[in-house]
């Protein structure tokens, strides 16, 4: 079992978790959470390389490096574990923003111990969720994500967290409810098992026997966009978002909505259109539009917003709606882009998010009106939420760019009038989000200095500094060399493996 | 054997974005004047490299570059930056012809006499050296906009340009004045390359290519540039007559990928960015407001120019409507203003449109689609002598600390080098000859007259006001009484040479530069023709130009009550075009009124009260429902048995019924 | 006089009825629980009637009322436990007033 690379994603959590809980002193735990993640980082990277290589050699499976450990054998329940180029994307981005994240919670208090101890665990559940290819492994890790989220809010929070920390978790406990429900649904029409069973969580298994039938279709696969859809801040399902982002600390903040948040949308395309093609097919449309609103709707409630994370919180809702809108145009080209969005998504509004708990710790507001000038004060910081700014309306160079142009082009290949009204709706999209960043740099850091005490304040420390330097080397990895990344996409999602492409 | 050695344009390219980053990272650790010689040495040698390699292009004689009688498209290199799918794809490269090399002297001349002149002109200034940064940034964008190999490398550059115009105009950005200028440029070009994205979607969607190559010729045996109308082509026959609204979809896309130019280019209605602009640094102004940044909607059309001809006329005709209407509407508004730079600005909107005009009218069959060539070379022309200007104004304002016409006058005692060569730019522009201007503007008007008449006649009073603001200007900077200059603690005086020399430099090539042949340099179709000044149109512009500077030296000269009077006379025209016709008006009061409080307003209380308030909705009816059956477990056993043997007994009446 | 079933059945039901009776309305817990014995003891009675006359054979009937009255005595005792438990803590077995544990 231990021979496969992926089990090491859950096994250096699981250690790090009993180092923190021996550890003594801040500097014990620190130590132990930055090491962790970057052998985390270490080993997704040498996986993408190793990848690659074995795709140059020509090993054309759906998943590389799989491992199948039965777990309860009465319901063919498997630990099963594979990869391909998005999962390991994934990792990557996870494994990054988890380092960065323990960067930027270098001075959390109180109980630092229970704080990463929290934090790692729910790490833990997204880790396992993108080795997962068995979908009660894969519905296990993600109740394993959510649960810490609401004791990470409700206690380590600040403003009206038990109320958001509550809301959070209800509302995503209610997509999972839906969820569940689906992923019963698909147990029992999967067909049989290679190994004899009568039916099969094994997500390859499934698809390759596609035995769904279409009626239950129409049923289950709404029920399963929906429960990912939550997460992924699908209109009108998104207004956990807001306030769960607002009370949240700073790196809970960031692995939610730079990692967690992709859970939705990675859900969404590995179980709900994976498995059930033809639904996908048929019910599209009503997701489109949804999805389409989220675009527009997360970027104009953007602009009136004061509230920093607010503001962030709701620009998320846009990106993430951009996520799933091109998941749903159901073609190579627009879904390679979806991928990038969210890879882009992660490192970017990780990105703003540690900004914000920077500025919010040194002048302990984050409404906008109350702040001015800081380009001044702290121009490290300031120019870090430039390079954000940028990156988020999607300049060349930087990573939006490049996973905004993916998605508009691979949805005009779409030629249907609503697919193609609501492309252009999505494009308009690039303007409202120039008009909100714009408006928070010009009010944030531009102009005079707002409030005198503000002059004292300081700029970055040296591990602030390491955290928003590597999310921003980052963005611009993805921004210049693009091609990379489409390459470690795209060949998932040929109609050889994805039956909805065909 | 190769033509050129790649690594002369690659180094085109790579040494701006090098020096921005060096400079951006390392500057602050930087004395003010070592980031500002490395600057300006990085930018020379790039000038360097570029005529260089602009000198082989034309006059080489390779046969890469020419097949002996028409200049051809010459790809130095291409590397895949993002592919979509087989087809589509995303390139970086490096093309060469002949408005690409013509761009590749213009932009590094005036980004070099920027970068010496901001040497005396930001001498001291805070942030000095992220101001190189940013020059060398944008020198970079702008250049890898002109060689782009296809419309969306342009587009990537395009956006690249916008930002860093934005972080400049935003430089001094503790004003209030200058980030609010900065963002309104940036989101009114924002709203104009959203049309560019969608016009490259569709024109790349229908044609499956990005490619300049691919779109513009047919592709011939020897990949000739040379395109004749009658070729059957790939790009227009794909879209197969698709239509939609009335209009084809070929038109709809040209005209939303010029909507992207009239963004850049300052074209109305989206022209409003341009003078709000100003309140960046003068020399930035020169470079990006007046020479480079702005004519690339221009270039843009240029590029495109053949996709334009296919197209039955209708995309060009609606350039020359926007075209013409934006030149007279700026020259009018220009007559009126008091800021030296903002009558610089608006002036630089009217020649703009000049060049668009040009193109609008440009016919292949009359003169070898002369309109083209025109517009190519007012577009050289005008880089030089409005850089030239915009520098001149950058010394006046060093030199007495405001932009307000009222701070200057009699500044041609002072001031000589300065007013010598600000009178050579407004010669220039005027259309004076043997001023470069002349030449250019001369061409414009012939092929406006070959056109139509009317376009013709509506350019020349066009021509006529240009030659009266300029004078207008002229006169109350360097021939008003001089306001009291003791308040200064010294006299103004020349600038320092580092500022001075670009000024000569410019002026020089001013004078000079209308007798550059360009007529066998550019052309559309690479096909090289000479140029025969038509005296028909010539003479009666000079003499219009003539009249119009007579007329600004009646009103002008000397300060008197007539101006006062005409604008009395002239009543609410004259308060209209005071304020620019109320355009930023219109546009505060749709942004803030419409957008901002009747859409972004209701929606985030949308979503605060009714889809948030709907979820928090869920949690109240499950906590009332709670508190609603929460005293049926009262605590008394004795009403819990009731209840049980109540139960028991109408189950049991129940059972007996459905029994018996 | 042939002794029926019903003769045996009716005391029960009385017995039966009393203990309901009782253990609505009594308010002293003792009482209750004196109540809660009365109907136990009727359905003993039940069981081994029924067991005689209808099953001759079996003894099952008889062993369910053996186990019953066990039963009750040792929840007879833990109830009594509870009750003087209760009664130290608020010197009152009112059942009326021992409903703390609602919801």
């Amino acid at each position: 079992m231990f021979s496969n690379p992926l089990i090491y994603f859950v096994v250096i959590p699981v250690v790090m978790l009993l180092g923190i809980y021996l550890s003594r002193s801040m500097a014990q735990i620190r130590s132990v959470a930055v090491a962790g993640s970057i052998l985390l980082t270490a080993l997704s990277v040498w996986l993408i390389v190793d990848y690659l290589g074995l795709r140059a050699a020509g090993d054309m499976a759906p998943m590389l490096y799989r491992g199948d450990w039965m777990w309860f054998s009465a319901l063919n329940i498997k630990l099963s574990v594979g990869v391909d180029g998005i999962s390991l994307a994934m990792l990557l981005l996870s494994s990054i923003i988890l380092l960065t994240g323990s960067f930027a919670s270098w001075k959390i208090n109180p109980l630092p111990k229970e704080f990463f101890l929290w934090l790692i665990l729910l790490s833990i559940g997204v880790f396992g969720f993108f080795i997962s290819i068995d979908l009660f492994t894969m519905f296990m890790f993600y109740e394993v994500a959510l649960i810490p989220m609401y004791l990470l809010i409700g206690i380590w929070g600040t403003g009206r967290k038990e109320y958001s920390a509550m809301k959070l978790t209800l509302m995503l406990m209610g997509g999972s409810a839906f969820l569940m429900l689906s992923i019963i649904g698909i147990y029992y029409h999967s067909g049989p098992d290679v190994n004899g069973a009568a039916h099969t969580f094994d997500l390859l298994q499934i698809a390759a026997n596609d035995a769904i039938p279409h009626n239950w279709q129409y049923f289950l696969f709404p029920m399963a966009f929906v429960g990912f859809g939550v997460l992924g801040a699908m209109f009108p399902f998104h207004t956990w978002s807001p306030d769960g982002h607002a009370c949240a600390p700073t790196a809970v903040s960031m692995l939610h909505a730079g990692v967690l948040m992709k859970l939705g949308g990675y859900g969404c395309f590995r179980v709900a259109i994976y498995l059930m093609p033809f639904a996908a097919q048929e019910l599209a449309w009503i997701f489109l539009i949804l999805t389409g609103i989220s675009v527009v709707y997360g970027a104009f409630s953007a602009c009136v917003q004061t509230d920093l994370k607010y503001i962030n919180a709701y620009s998320s809702v846009s990106h993430c709606g951009l996520v799933l809108f091109a998941i749903l145009m159901l073609n190579t080209t627009a879904m390679t882009g979806a991928i990038m969005q969210m890879l882009s998504h992660g490192l970017m509004t990780a990105l703003f998010f540690a900004l914000i708990g920077m500025i919010y710790g040194r002048t302990h507001t984050r409404d906008i009106r109350q702040m001015g000038g800081l380009m001044k004060i702290m121009p490290y910081l300031a120019v870090c939420y430039v390079i954000a700014g940028m990156a988020s309306l999607g300049l060349p160079g930087l990573s939006g760019f490049v996973a905004e142009m993916t998605i508009f082009v691979g949805s005009f290949e779409n030629t249907n009038t609503l697919n193609r009204v609501f492309t252009i709706i999505a494009c308009c999209s690039i303007v409202i989000t120039a008009v909100y960043i714009l408006r928070v740099v010009g009010k944030l850091l531009f102009g005079p200095v707002q409030d005198e005490h503000h002059l004292q304040l300081t700029d970055a420390t040296w591990w602030e500094r390491t955290s928003t330097a590597t999310l921003i080397i980052c963005v611009a990895a993805i921004g210049c060399f693009p091609n990379f990344f489409a390459n470690l996409i795209r060949f998932t999602f040929s109609p050889d493996i994805f039956a909805v492409l065909k | 054997m190769t033509p050129i050695n790649p690594t002369i344009p690659l180094l085109i390219l790579a040494l701006p974005l090098t020096m921005f980053l060096v400079l951006g990272l390392l500057g602050p650790k930087m004395s003010h004047k070592a980031a500002g010689w490395l600057g300006v040495c990085g930018m020379g040698t790039v000038l360097i490299l570029s005529y260089f390699t602009a000198f082989t292009y034309f006059f080489s004689g390779n046969e890469a570059f020419t097949d002996g009688v028409n200049r051809l498209q010459y790809i130095v290199f291409n590397q895949d930056w993002l592919q979509f799918y087989d087809k589509l794809v995303i390139r970086i490269g490096f093309l060469l012809d002949p408005i690409s090399a013509m761009m590749l002297v213009v932009i590094p001349t005036i980004s070099f006499c920027v970068h010496l002149y901001s040497m005396g002109y930001m001498e001291g200034e805070r942030g000095f050296q992220r101001y190189y940064a940013f020059l060398q940034l944008f020198s970079f964008s702008m250049l890898g906009l002109v060689v782009a190999t296809n419309i969306f490398q342009m587009y990537i550059f395009w956006e690249l340009v916008g930002a860093s115009s934005f972080l400049l105009i935003g430089f001094y950005y503790q004003r209030h004045s200058a980030v609010s200028a900065s963002k309104k440029a940036f989101i009114v070009t924002r709203f104009a390359d959203l049309g560019f994205l969608i016009g490259i979607l569709v024109l790349s969607y229908y044609t499956g290519t990005f490619n300049f190559t691919e779109l513009t010729s047919a592709v011939t045996a020897n990949g000739s540039y040379a395109i004749s109308e009658t070729t059957a082509f790939g790009a227009f026959s794909s879209f197969g007559g698709a239509t939609f609204m009335g209009c084809s979809l070929f038109s709809w896309a040209l005209v939303l990928i010029f909507m992207g130019g009239m963004g850049k280019s300052a074209m109305m209605p989206l022209h409003i960015w341009l003078p709000d602009a100003m309140e960046g640094p003068t020399p930035v102004s020169a470079l990006i407001h007046a020479a480079t940044m702005v004519v690339a909607g221009v270039y843009l059309v240029a590029r495109l120019f053949p996709l334009f001809l296919l197209d039955d006329f209708s995309a060009l005709t609606f350039v020359t409507v926007i075209g013409a209407i934006t030149a007279f509407y700026a020259a009018v508004v220009a007559c009126t203003q008091v800021d030296i730079k903002r009558v610089l600005a608006f002036s630089t909107i009217s020649q703009i449109a000049f060049m668009m005009v040009a193109l609008g009218v440009a016919r292949p069959d009359i003169h070898h689609g002369m309109g083209y060539m025109a517009s190519m070379f007012h577009l050289f022309t005008h880089a030089m002598f409005k850089a030239l200007l915009f520098l001149g104004a950058g010394a006046l304002i060093h030199a007495v600390h405001s932009n307000d016409y009222t701070a200057m006058g009699g500044l041609r005692k002072y001031m000589p080098i300065t007013h010598i060569t600000f009178l050579i730019g407004c010669l220039a522009i005027a259309g004076i000859p043997p001023f470069s201007g002349f030449f250019s503007k001369d061409e414009i008007l012939t092929a406006a007259y070959e056109n139509s008449f009317f376009w013709g006649a509506w350019m020349s009073m066009v021509a006529a006001l240009t030659a009266f603001y300029m004078f207008r200007l002229y006169y109350m900077i360097f021939w008003w009484n001089e306001p009291d200059y003791s308040a200064h603690h010294h006299k103004p005086h020349d600038a320092p040479w580092v500022m001075t020399a670009p000024l000569v430099f410019l002026a020089a090539v001013s004078c000079v530069a209308g007798f550059i042949p360009f007529g066998h340099l550019v052309t559309w179709n690479g096909a090289p023709y000479t140029i025969h000044l038509d005296w028909s149109v010539a003479i009666p512009s000079v003499i219009i130009a003539v009249c119009a500077i007579a007329l600004a030296t009646f009103m002008y000269k000397k300060e008197n009550p007539l101006p006062d009077r005409v604008a009395k006379a002239t009543g609410k025209l004259w308060t209209a075009a005071y304020n620019r016709f109320y355009w930023d008006e219109i546009y505060l009061f749709i942004t803030h009124k419409i957008i901002f409080n009747c859409i972004c307003r209701p929606i985030a209380w949308f979503d605060r009260h009714i889809i948030d308030g709907t979820m928090d909705g869920f949690a109240w009816v499950a906590q009332r429902l709670s508190i609603a059956i929460r005293p049926l477990q009262s605590g008394n056993v004795q009403y819990y048995v009731w209840v049980y043997i109540s139960g028991a007994l109408l189950l049991g009446v129940v059972t007996a019924f459905f029994m018996i | 006089m042939e002794i029926k079933l019903l003769y045996y059945l009716i005391p029960s039901l009385i017995m039966f009825c009393c203990g309901v009776y009782g253990f609505l309305t009594r308010k002293n817990m003792i009482a209750i629980l004196i109540s809660l014995e009365l109907m136990l003891n009727s359905i003993d009675i039940n069981f081994v009637v029924f067991n005689r006359y209808l099953y001759p054979d079996g003894h099952e009937g008889m062993f369910f009322s053996l186990f019953a009255i066990a039963i009750a005595a040792a929840e007879t005792a833990l109830a009594i436990a509870i009750i003087i438990n209760l009664y130290r803590a608020t010197k009152n077995i009112d059942v009326r007033d021992t409903n703390k544990l609602k919801g």
